[in-house]
């Protein structure tokens, strides 16, 4: 059906104003995805509608499957990747929680599904504002995170994990992150890559372990202790190699994009004495505090903002950071730990940081309100932005 | 080919770990002979993920897609979906258990009934969950001992046959060891069908319910000529048609005691429990009853 439908044989690129969810929608467009299947949920939902409507209209010649529940919706791109097809798939929330076996599934049977996850706190209580626990949930099931801070980043590193999971030395399913509403509902402008350039970029999918009759073998059978071992070994070295795999993806976009990013984002930290340390869009607010703070304060501020999350790149980090004091500032919760991202940081730097859990479950932070976090921060201590509770 | 090197023709090689006597894996390799080698399965957590093998190892001659106990239906649609993409017609086949069809994976099940996307679902239905132990299913039978319902289950058994004919699949069917026949006629309509069809195999299992590893095909005939287990097949919009060895044992049932007294796992049940399984029996003669005008003959 969609066959007959008109379409201009190239997109070029260009400049569009755009949401985030619409940037990741328009980067699967772009990556000329396969098969994607999803289920809705706030603040999700936009991406897939987006991607249905390409498919509809043919812009996209993909297969949409409607499916009951996000468990399926992640087994039945793990079931198209396993044939060999490029995949996507987006969740938020509950959703990701309600996908998690396959989660795991997908990571274990080294299929580079990509799936992009628009953040949301978990409940309960309801609530559908922003926070990183969904993701960050998940982050030993073995697959590579992005965190993007922009519409353009969104779009950018949604075309960028596809190099990345189906990297041969990778072999890992991939995630983007966007800080829903913030960042999935916010239009901004985007510069696009032309369909050739992203289609040139990307290449055709090969996947090792793809099915084929004529040479038949059985995927995920029942291993014993003297086997299994050696499959968890490979996956951790896959995961090791995922920061070089993303510094080669993002360098090769670049090449067609001119625009540069490194795995760990920094802004003024060349003679910081103070850093702000977040993901996603909590980091860019944070850029309009180091401002503040050094024009008002006199202090001289910075932001460190991992754009790869999983594995942590703690050498790129602990650089970043140098000997400026780190400001944490967590939207996520690790109950009888703090945030999880701390949990991340003390570990790459090996000394007391200064945690504040802020703006979760979409509590405004805005860059005043940091301004202040910074000035009352202590290093060791876990602190909540709000304060006591009544 | 078989664990010796010869080619047998078959897509389950010898020396595969199912015990003696099972009746999933009698009724999967007689499906996989008629699906051949351009096959693909999707097995979720059950039974026949164990009987499969352990890596480095396969029984099977055709790609095995394993996943979880939950997802085999939507894997199975995925697998579909990417195969229609690269214009490619190998049969997707998946062989699931009576927990992952009935209990867990009902609702991707649903999805996929719903979706009508081109698989053959194959639900073996030992009517319980053997593989971590014989525990209750929701198609356990009234008064069957489980090792969850030791003293039998109370109720009876979910009526997956309707579940599914209520979403009008492009076919469907029952089918039984015992009639290997008619299981192979089925196996090669369901994977014709355009759209999804369902194949809803009984199969004893011979640890579970307590029974020698030679009764199986026995057994499974007995379930038949007492009319607990009906043979019957449906195509899209249309009614169900009983088939031969139903219509003969419904115009003169076996006793229902005769499949029970056969059976350890009935070994607690009351008189109460095999009265409730004649009810069932009579309900079955009942209601398929309607359709003995529509007959058809298995090969
Ligand atoms: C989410 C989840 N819960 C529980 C299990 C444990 N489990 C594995 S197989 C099985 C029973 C399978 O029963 P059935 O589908 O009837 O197949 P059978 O074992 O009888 O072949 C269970 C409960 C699992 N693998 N995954
Ligand atoms: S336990 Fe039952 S169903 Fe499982 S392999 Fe043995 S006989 Fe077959």
């Amino acid at each position: 059906m969609s066959a007959d439908l008109d379409r201009p044989a190239e997109r070029p690129a260009g400049t569009e104003i755009l949401s985030g969810t619409g940037a990741v929608a328009r980067a699967v467009r772009d990556a000329g995805v396969d098969v994607v299947s999803a289920y809705p949920i706030t603040p999700q939902t936009e991406i897939v509608e987006s991607i249905a409507e390409y498919v509809e209209t043919g812009e996209l010649d993909a297969s949409f499957s409607r499916v009951e529940s996000e468990h399926s919706a992640l087994s039945a791109v793990m079931g198209a990747a396993q044939a060999g097809s490029r995949t996507f798939t987006a969740t938020a929330s509950q959703g990701l929680l309600y996908m998690s076996e396959m989660v795991w599934w997908t990571a274990g049977a080294r299929l580079p599904v990509v799936m992009a996850i628009a953040n949301r706190a978990l409940g309960p209580p309801w609530n559908i504002w922003g926070s990183h626990t969904d993701a960050l949930s998940q982050r030993d099931a073995g697959w590579s995170q992005v965190f993007a801070a922009s519409v353009q980043e969104a779009y950018d590193l949604t075309l960028a994990a596809y190099r990345i999971a189906e990297n041969e030395d990778v072999m890992l399913p991939a995630m983007v992150n966007l800080d829903g509403f913030t960042l999935a509902h916010t239009m901004q402008p985007l510069e696009l890559v032309s369909e050739t350039a992203a289609h040139e970029y990307l290449g055709e999918i090969s996947i090792p372990h793809e099915l084929d009759v004529e040479n038949p073998r059985g995927y995920g059978a029942m291993t014993g202790g003297e086997d299994f071992w050696r499959f968890r070994r490979r996956m951790m070295d896959a995961m090791a190699a995922v920061p070089d795999a993303t510094r080669g993806a993002l360098d090769d976009l670049a090449d067609v994009t001119g625009r540069e990013y490194d795995l760990v984002y920094t802004y003024r930290t060349d003679d910081a004495d103070v850093v702000i340390v977040g993901l996603g869009t909590m980091a860019r607010e944070a850029e309009v505090a180091a401002d503040l703070l050094r024009e008002e304060d006199g202090v001289d501020a910075g932001v460190v903002r991992p754009i790869l999350y999983t594995p942590f790149p703690e050498d790129e980090f602990a650089a970043a950071v140098g000997d400026a004091t780190p400001v944490v500032l967590d939207r996520s919760t690790s109950f009888g730990r703090g945030g999880i991202l701390t949990r991340d940081v003390v570990m790459a730097l090996d000394r007391p940081v200064a945690s504040v859990i802020a703006g979760i479950g979409g509590q405004s932070v805005d860059y005043e309100d940091m301004a202040r976090i910074v000035r009352q921060a202590e290093p060791g201590e876990t602190a909540w932005f709000g304060g006591e509770i009544q | 080919m078989s664990w010796t090197g010869e080619d047998t023709g078959q897509q389950i090689n010898d020396g595969h770990p199912a015990c003696s006597g099972c009746g999933m894996i009698l009724g999967v390799r007689h499906l996989l002979e008629e699906a051949g080698e351009d096959s693909t399965l999707v097995i979720p957590a059950s039974c026949a993920s164990v009987v499969q093998g352990v890596y480095p190892y396969t029984a099977f001659d055709v790609p095995v897609v394993n996943t979880a106990f939950a997802a085999s239906a939507s894997t199975a649609s995925g697998l579909r979906q990417a195969y229609e993409q690269q214009d490619e017609d190998t049969n997707v086949i998946v062989v699931a258990g009576d927990g992952g069809s009935t209990d867990i994976g009902l609702a991707s099940l649903s999805g996929a009934l719903d979706r009508d996307d081109d698989i053959l679902y194959v639900l073996y239905d030992n009517e319980a969950y053997s593989n971590t132990g014989f525990q209750k299913s929701g198609r356990t039978p009234g008064g069957a001992q489980t090792t969850t319902t030791p003293t039998g289950r109370i109720g009876r058994q979910k009526d997956i046959d309707e579940i599914v004919s209520a979403h009008d699949p492009a076919y469907m069917a029952t089918a039984s060891p015992g009639f290997v026949p008619g299981l192979r006629r089925k196996a090669e309509k369901g994977l014709a069908a355009d759209g999804i069809s369902f194949l809803h195999l009984h199969a004893p299992c011979p640890p579970g319910w307590r029974i020698d590893t030679d009764e199986t095909v026995e057994v499974a005939r007995t379930a038949v000529s007492s009319a607990l287990w009906v043979l019957f097949e449906r195509e899209r919009g249309g009614e169900y048609t009983l088939n031969n060895p139903s219509v003969s044992a419904f115009r003169n049932p076996d006793p229902v005691a005769e499949y029970v007294e056969g059976q350890g796992r009935f070994d607690t049940a009351t008189d109460a429990d095999v009265e409730a399984l004649e009810e069932q029996a009579a309900q079955n003669i009942e209601y398929f009853g309607q359709f003995t005008d529509r007959e058809v003959s298995p090969r």
